[in-house]
């Protein structure tokens, strides 16, 4: 196992850039996940580390070794594909244990040793057969193996469970969780789906248009989104988030919106930094923070109802504002709710976020920035 | 009910329409079957009587005949190793490598070979070969006819590889493969089959062959047996039937196994990606 460090990684494909100016460091052990909407470069930025794409600029170590211009057969890394890339023309066994053939291993032993792996990962049982005559789970399971089936110093995945349908990704999911647990293995793990970034990663490295705009454990990423970006893009359903106009006044923070009551706030620093006098603001408040207002709440949003879907456990209300923006509460009740056509969202101050108009997050005062 | 009948017929018409053209066609072949077992063959169809393999007797016997399908086979597979090595080697790298432009070089390498092994170009190559000292060698109807064939064969290849997703040698090379490792044991199996089709099409056009080593070759013992067939018609130019029918038999046998073998061992089918 080893670390992983970028220093100041550029990718670019002609005059596009894919990755730039990327620092980030991986430290041993960590289980990092790079996540981010389709095209921001997280490919590009894993592939880079296997060693598939050469940096434009920039450095990359992989432990204490310069690995930039390293090919990837030497780079130590196991890597498992989004379109998993078993070889058609031999069985699973074959597959499995065509890292150790590379490496001059013995046909009985790395037989053997694919058979070992292959057991853990319940497909034991169908080493004779072809890829083409397995289900897509077990196809996933088989590059798995393959990248299991030998020691590395760091574990690369791309969208490994993409291509399975919702039961088959918890499962996976679980397993990972716990192959990492116990091998304490180095991995780079690539997704856009958030909960899985959330429910895996020891570390969320989130990324927009080829930066990462912020690098930090899921619970952090969670509780304190560094940018509306990220705000809106962790969490399901995302941050609501709606503009306000804010005002310095009497030692307070007053914010204003059409149909919103807002009970003054301190002003922390970040804010009276960002506002100097008055301007406007982006407030946000997470759709589990909100509930049906009873009257008497400090804070409230006030719009027409738009939808109301019963999840199972919880219960998803979806007001509609004059503007057309939404504003989606994540209500655990078992209770029938009667709603109106008009409805109305309390949240208490606690849960407040607030972002500048550039959407960088404004951090109230004691919070770790 | 009329409606029913005229439907009838309309379908027997069909069928009978249908019948005429198979017999038409089939009727070639059938007179290609029997022919040669046939000692008073003529260009007429006829059912041997008796059946006999004198002819297969005389043509064998015909030492310049037969060495002509020697020819063919040393001809026809040095020119389909050239193809199939330079073809698969090359559109590889023009599949994978990013070089700019490689489209481009393949559509003007493409242009440029239907000119190569067009009869335009006969003089020019006759004139080369002249120029290095190879007329008159098989070397040199070899060289012709991969320099001919191989842009098509590059062009169906590249077609082919591309097709194929890179990550079977990324997955390859990461796990520990060099390029070459990781083209020999992935890459090239998953290519095989339509290597197989360049195969089969390489050697089918040299063998069938005429113009290119009737020019470039001159003493028998080299010529091979498409050139050779004209050893069976008379001092006047009238063909002799009955040897020419059992050694076009000869000569159309190697074709045929090539492609029961290739259909039989790859089933000429594209094995193609997994599906995602
Ligand atoms: N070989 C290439 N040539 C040119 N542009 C490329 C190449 N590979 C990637 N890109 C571009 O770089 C950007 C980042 O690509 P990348 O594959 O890293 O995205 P991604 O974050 O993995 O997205 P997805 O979630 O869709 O897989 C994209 O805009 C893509 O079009
Ligand atoms: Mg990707």
């Amino acid at each position: 196992m080893a670390s992983i460090r970028f220093k100041g990684i550029t990718k670019k494909f002609g005059e596009f850039v894919a990755v730039s100016d990327l620092d980030l460091e991986m430290h041993d052990g960590e289980f990092v996940c790079l996540l981010g909407p389709s095209g921001c470069g997280k490919t590009t930025t894993l592939r880079m580390i296997a060693g598939l794409e050469t940096p434009t600029a920039g450095q990359l170590l992989i432990g204490d070794r310069d690995v930039t211009f390293l090919h990837p057969k030497d780079r130590k890394i196991s890597m498992v594909f989004q379109d998993y890339a078993l070889y058609p023309h031999m069985n699973l066994a074959d597959n499995i244990a065509y890292p150790l053939k590379v490496r001059g291993e013995a046909e009985a032993k790395r037989h053997a040793r694919a058979r070992e792996v292959a057991d853990v990962l319940k497909i034991g049982h169908l080493m004779e057969r072809m890829p083409s005559q397995i289900s897509g789970g077990q196809q996933q399971r088989t590059s798995l193996a393959r990248a299991l089936v030998y020691p590395s110093e760091v574990y690369l995945f791309d969208e490994p469970l993409s291509n399975l349908d919702a039961k088959l990704r918890l499962e996976a999911r679980g397993f990972l969780n716990h192959l990492q647990r116990d091998m304490g293995m180095t991995a780079v793990y690539v997704t856009h789906d958030q909960a899985e970034a959330m429910a895996l990663a020891t570390r969320v490295a989130v990324m927009d248009a080829g930066k990462v705009v912020q690098y930090a454990p899921p619970m952090e990423v969670y509780r304190r989104p560094a940018t509306t970006f990220v705000a809106n893009f962790v969490g399901s359903p995302p941050m609501n988030l709606l503009p306000v106009e804010a005002m310095i006044a009497d030692g307070a923070l007053h914010l204003k919106a059409d149909r919103v009551s807002v009970a003054p706030l301190p002003v922390s620093r970040a804010v009276a930094a960002a506002l100097k006098g008055n301007g406007k603001l982006t407030l946000g408040v997470r759709p589990e923070h909100l509930s049906i207002a009873r009257g008497g709440e400090a804070n409230a949003i006030t719009g027409q109802l738009f939808a109301n879907e019963n999840m199972g456990p919880e219960k998803l209300v979806t007001l509609e504002r004059d503007d057309a923006a939404r504003f989606t509460a994540r209500i655990f009740t078992d209770d029938v709710i009667a709603l109106d056509a008009t409805v109305t969202l309390g949240f208490s101050s606690e849960h407040i976020h607030l972002f500048d108009q550039a959407g960088a997050r404004l951090p109230m005062d004691g919070e770790p920035v | 009910m009329t409606r029913y009948l005229g439907l009838y017929f309309t379908r027997i018409g069909f069928s009978v329409a249908t019948a005429l053209i198979g017999v038409f066609f089939a009727l070639p072949l059938v007179w290609f079957i029997f022919a040669p077992f046939n000692p008073r063959a003529e260009l007429g169809l006829s059912i041997p009587e008796p059946f006999s393999l004198a002819n297969f007797e005389t043509v064998f016997q015909n030492g310049f005949a037969m060495r002509g399908l020697w020819n063919s086979l040393v001809q026809s597979v040095g020119g389909v190793i050239l193809v199939g090595a330079g073809a698969t080697l090359a559109s590889y790298a023009l599949s994978r490598s990013p070089i700019p432009g490689k489209s481009v070089i393949t559509y003007i390498l493409l242009l440029f070979s239907s000119v190569v092994s067009g009869s335009a170009a006969m003089v020019p190559i006759f004139l080369i070969i002249n120029g290095i000292g190879l007329i008159d060698t098989q070397i040199a109807v070899i060289l012709v006819f991969a320099g001919g064939l191989l842009p098509t064969a590059m062009f169906i290849l590249r077609d082919f590889i591309d097709s194929i997703p890179k990550s079977y040698e990324e997955s390859a090379m990461v796990a520990g493969a060099s390029p070459v490792q990781a083209f020999f044991d992935v890459a090239l199996p998953v290519i095989r089959p339509g290597i197989v089709v360049v195969v089969v099409w390489a050697f089918v056009s040299i063998w069938g062959s005429f113009l290119i080593p009737f020019i470039l070759l001159r003493s028998s013992e080299k010529i091979p047996a498409s050139v050779a067939i004209y050893s069976f018609y008379s001092e006047a130019g009238t063909p002799i039937v009955t040897l020419l029918a059992a050694y076009s038999l000869l000569y159309s046998l190697p074709v045929v196994i090539l492609y029961l073998f290739a259909s039989w061992k790859f089933g000429f089918r594209f094995f193609g990606g997994i599906k995602a």
